[in-house]
């Protein structure tokens, strides 16, 4: 009798007596995002149930993460699959108004200078010594766009979840940290003072109805291994622009992205798992992904500042830094820091315009990586 | 394919397509926006409702 309370007891602590150090290490880091999350105000929407997937899947003996598991069918059948990144498109789509872009569609251009930042933080990854796909994945960090690292990600370096996630996530929501310093740096203050001037002229419906449709026949005629995102984020903003699917667009705008954000946050916190989290590889990719959206940022702003040039001062270089996604807290500093030096210089609309370019933008440069990909035989 | 060989075509091929194709698209909008210009905004005296 005695022996069998022992061993029944022996079992209550049997979950401490399994704990590591480094799984107690990942338990803080998992507390850490959600005070990131509660108390900073850093995109609490994913931080939180990341940081507290991080802490359930270093639980101890819970086998959530092994097969048959709870957070491990989540992330077989949503993250692994590429449903969850493609669902939240289509509630980004939704959300999203192209307005501003339609208005001056040359400002598209700022989201393409804001995608390079990709492209050479993967030729920085391959010479610190990641594998191709690796460097594939630590890149589109510079999408500064979470579901689309995301997708990418689980395609090619899917044991590169959970620190690229993080990345791209705690990143995107620093951008009103890391930017302005470099827009200082780069822009002279008569450029930053320039007043861009509004139109009047207001969008007709039908080329706002039909936005949706061309953008996917044209990209995906191009990336066609883009499609799964470009298709949902165009088929959100057709559910809103088209103005007879009120309940669908409503649904594509709140109730799909608000489960889905939740479940998609629960399965990559699931992935920082001690054993694969804790290694130096983490730090080059937290490392990396910086990097990544300080070079989108300092493309974005010279790209401005040559269509400055271009345009004889009608574009004010401040928005070519809202080009790099990071949808709207980009568009959000380059307004702020065109009425440090402006108080009447309101910005808003422009960098709205080249914000959603940068949507735009990374969505394409995903896709055309991932059709390329497919071309030199790795695609997947 | 060597490391150098595959960056360099990734971000030559990468950049100049992501380029291109939203240069494209910039084309395919103002030419949407020719095909179907907005209405003029109703002047005051326009709207039926005058004094």
């Amino acid at each position: 009798m005695s022996e069998s309370l022992l061993g029944a007891l022996w079992s209550l602590l049997a979950g401490f007596q399994a704990l590591g150090p480094g799984q107690a290490v990942m338990i803080l880091a998992g507390g850490l995002l959600i005070y990131l999350g509660v108390a900073k105000g850093y995109e609490p929407l994913l931080l939180l149930p990341i940081g507290f997937g991080a802490i359930l899947t270093n639980l101890p003996l819970t086998g959530l993460m092994e097969p048959g598991g709870l957070l491990r069918f989540f992330y077989d059948h949503g993250v692994l699959t590429e449903v969850f990144p493609c669902l939240i498109f289509v509630g980004i789509g939704a959300m999203t108004d192209f307005g501003p872009l339609l208005h001056r569609p040359s400002i598209l251009l700022l989201g393409a200078a804001g995608q390079f930042g990709i492209f050479l933080t993967l030729l920085m990854a391959l010479a610190l010594g990641f594998t191709q796909l690796e460097a594939v994945a630590v890149g589109i960090i510079g999408a500064c766009d979470g579901p689309t690292a995301i997708y990418v990600t689980s395609k090619y370096a899917p044991h590169l979840l959970g620190p690229v996630s993080v990345a791209a996530y705690s990143y995107m929501s620093l951008v009103p940290l890391v930017q302005p310093p470099i827009m200082r740096a780069l822009t002279t203050r008569r450029e930053r003072a320039i007043v861009m001037k509004t139109s009047r002229q207001a969008v007709s419906r039908p080329v706002r109805v039909l936005f949706p449709i061309v953008v996917t026949v044209v990209t995906c005629l191009i990336a066609p291994k883009g499609a799964p995102l470009m298709g949902m984020i165009m088929l959100g903003n057709l559910l809103r622009e088209s103005g007879v699917v009120g309940r669908l667009a409503a649904s594509a705008e709140n109730e799909i992205p608000n489960v889905v954000t939740l479940l998609l946050g629960i399965s990559i916190g699931a992935t920082m798992q001690a054993g694969q989290f804790l290694r130096p590889a983490t730090l080059l990719v937290l490392g990396l992904g910086l990097l990544a959206i300080i070079l989108d940022t300092v493309m974005g702003l010279l790209f401005g500042k040559l269509m400055c040039l271009l345009s004889r001062g009608a574009i004010n270089p401040l928005i070519g830094a809202a080009g790099i996604s990071a949808y709207p807290m980009a568009a959000r500093v380059a307004q702020v820091e065109g009425m440090k030096h402006n108080k009447r210089n309101y910005l808003l609309m422009h960098a709205m315009g080249a914000n959603t370019g940068g949507q735009i933008g990374s969505v394409m440069a995903a896709g055309i990586m991932l059709s390329l990909l497919e071309g030199l035989g790795l695609g997947r | 394919m060597g490391n150098w060989d595959f960056g360099v075509t990734l971000t030559l091929l990468g950049m100049g397509g992501t380029l291109f194709s939203l240069w494209l698209l910039t084309l395919v909008m103002g030419l949407m926006k020719r095909l179907f210009p907005a209405p003029p905004p109703a002047g005051p005296d326009q709207g039926g409702q005058g004094a």
